[in-house]
């Protein structure tokens, strides 16, 4: 089994010194915040260590964000719009079982479940800066696997041009699902060369530990160059398709998100600029990078294309 | 008994009100200051004054309804102060926007005034509060005479470019901004009705 309990591994056994200091400074500090709920659900509750490597190739040497931040401010529009609700509400969240489905164009379809899907694949550590469409952006230590390692292993065959991933459904669960803010489930779609870029990533957790359900447990997408609800959670569907997807936020409002979403500062989001970003943490806004400074891995997929046309 | 009732106004009513208006803003400032407001404090900040804003620009135009519901004209006691507290909001909203938010980033404040209508109509509405907010005393109301009244009907154009202002700047829940546009609208036909002289709940 990949998943250890608490007690099989000590967190300093996999968590780096300073991180685990850090997160002890932030429980001291805070711990007389009992008007801060939030904070309360997000430090309480401990989720298992998952043994790891660190992949230092593609990590980035910034600071991180504190894991308080991280498991407190979330866009997960399932549990409610606030950045507050999915700390609140995620914990209703039954993430085991779970099964994803892989279908469409490939050679091994079938719905698995997430311990076989898991099993081949040993975790790394990987930290990414991660860009909301909102200005705001983070750098997280994310625990996972490369997409593309799961993607070989299912055998998609030549017509697979796109991959769809489709978000839980479960409105007893995700009372965000009660109103239809968006249309649901999320759904969220890569081309096929995106899908297979290294830098992909499947997180199954963060900070060494087992994914916080409010930030897509049990298993979620992460695709550092582009902006953050490119990188869906809580999948239950792979599916590749020969055509581009649908995807959730540009179905809500197709002139301001569109099917590549790459972070670019040049492009505007029709209602706000997108040249800075506000680290959480720091007071003074940041430029932001073209491609979120993951340009060297990612620029030549889409070289020749008018960025301004496939935002 | 209506001396007393002045005096309790004069010495308890105002005082009180006054601090409860104070209340939110000396509350997000404390919890500002102590890093209590959660991983984006900056954004909590700004929306919080924004929304306090459009409440007590509503509340400033429900008391006109109030106390023609009431039949009593003590409500019209606080309607200067709670306007003047809805400027004081927008004020704070506006500057948390300049200096916490932008950090006096000039460039960029003017290219969002002009480009970015949320903010354009977010300045229109503050810009037009600045006569109202000038003109609060009774030495204006003297001197501007009827023209006072005409003037300070533009708050009802201020609370419709602000529930405007909200619409727009949202993703994709527009439950509140919807909330606030229907409270304004009610708040409408209580006007309405007055002017097509209509008996109010006779
Ligand atoms: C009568 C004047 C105004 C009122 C009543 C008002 C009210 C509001 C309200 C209710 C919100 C939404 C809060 C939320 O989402 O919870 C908001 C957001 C905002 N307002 Fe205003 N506003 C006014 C003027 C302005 C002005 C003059 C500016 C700047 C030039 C401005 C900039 C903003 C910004 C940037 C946001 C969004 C903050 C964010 O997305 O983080 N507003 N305002």
């Amino acid at each position: 089994m990949l998943i250890k309990k608490p007690g099989d591994i000590k967190p300093s056994e996999i968590t780096d010194e300073s991180v685990y200091m850090r997160r002890r400074e932030f429980m001291q500090t805070t711990a007389g915040l009992a008007l801060l709920p939030f904070v309360k659900t997000a430090s309480a509750k401990t989720e298992a260590a998952l043994k790891h490597v660190k992949n230092k190739k593609f990590s980035t040497d910034e600071k991180l964000t504190d894991h308080a931040s991280i498991t407190s401010y979330n866009n997960f529009y399932e549990f409610g719009t606030d950045k507050t609700s999915p700390a609140k509400y995620a914990d209703r969240l039954t993430t085991s079982p779970w099964s994803i489905t892989i279908d469409g164009e490939v050679a091994k379809p079938g719905k698995y479940n997430l311990e076989d899907i898991l099993k081949p694949h040993s975790l790394e550590e990987r930290i990414y800066r991660l860009r909301c469409v909102e200005r705001w952006s983070m750098v997280v230590p994310w625990i996972g696997f490369s997409l593309a390692d799961l993607i070989k292993r299912f055998e998609p065959t030549s017509k697979a041009r796109y991959v769809q991933f489709t978000t839980l459904y479960r409105p007893s669960e995700m009372p965000g699902q009660k109103r239809s803010v968006l249309e649901w489930p999320y759904v969220e779609g890569l081309r096929i060369d995106e899908a297979m870029n290294p830098l992909t990533f499947l997180a199954v957790g963060l900070y060494g530990k087992v994914m916080p359900k409010q930030n897509g447990a049990p298993i979620r997408l992460v695709v550092p160059w582009k902006y953050g609800y490119k990188s869906i959670k809580s999948i239950v569907r792979i599916s590749f398709v020969q055509n581009e997807p649908p995807t959730s936020w540009n179905l809500s409002a197709p002139n301001e998100y569109g099917f590549f979403s790459n972070v670019n500062p040049e492009v505007d989001h029709p209602r706000w600029s997108q040249r800075k970003e506000r680290r959480i943490g720091e007071f003074l806004r940041r430029d932001t990078q073209m491609f979120n400074g993951y340009g060297e891995q990612v620029a030549s997929m889409y070289r020749g294309m008018d960025l301004r046309k496939y935002y | 008994m209506s001396i007393n009732f002045n005096y309790w106004q004069a010495r308890i009513g105002k005082p009180l009100i006054f601090a409860l208006c104070l209340l939110p803003f000396l509350l997000l400032s404390f919890r500002l200051l102590n890093n209590q407001l959660g991983a984006n404090p900056i954004e909590v900040f700004t929306r919080s004054n924004g929304e306090w804003g459009l409440r007590f620009l509503l509340i400033t135009l429900s008391i006109t309804p109030l106390k023609n519901i009431l039949k009593q004209s003590w409500p019209m006691q606080y309607r200067r102060m709670l306007g003047l507290f809805a400027f004081f909001y927008v004020f704070i909203h506006l500057s948390s926007y300049l200096v916490l938010d932008q950090f006096f980033d000039w460039q960029e404040i003017w290219a969002d005034i002009i480009k970015r209508p949320y903010i354009t109509i977010g300045m229109s509405a503050f810009v037009l509060l600045i006569p109202l907010a000038v003109t609060s005393n009774r030495y204006m109301m003297k001197r501007l005479g009827r023209n006072w009244l005409r003037l300070h009907k533009l708050v009802y154009l201020i609370a419709i470019l602000a529930v405007v202002h909200f619409f727009l700047l949202v993703k994709a829940d527009f439950y509140w901004p919807t909330v606030y546009a229907v409270l304004l609208g009610l708040l409408f036909t209580f006007r309405l009705r007055k002017y097509c002289s209509l008996p109010l709940g006779k």
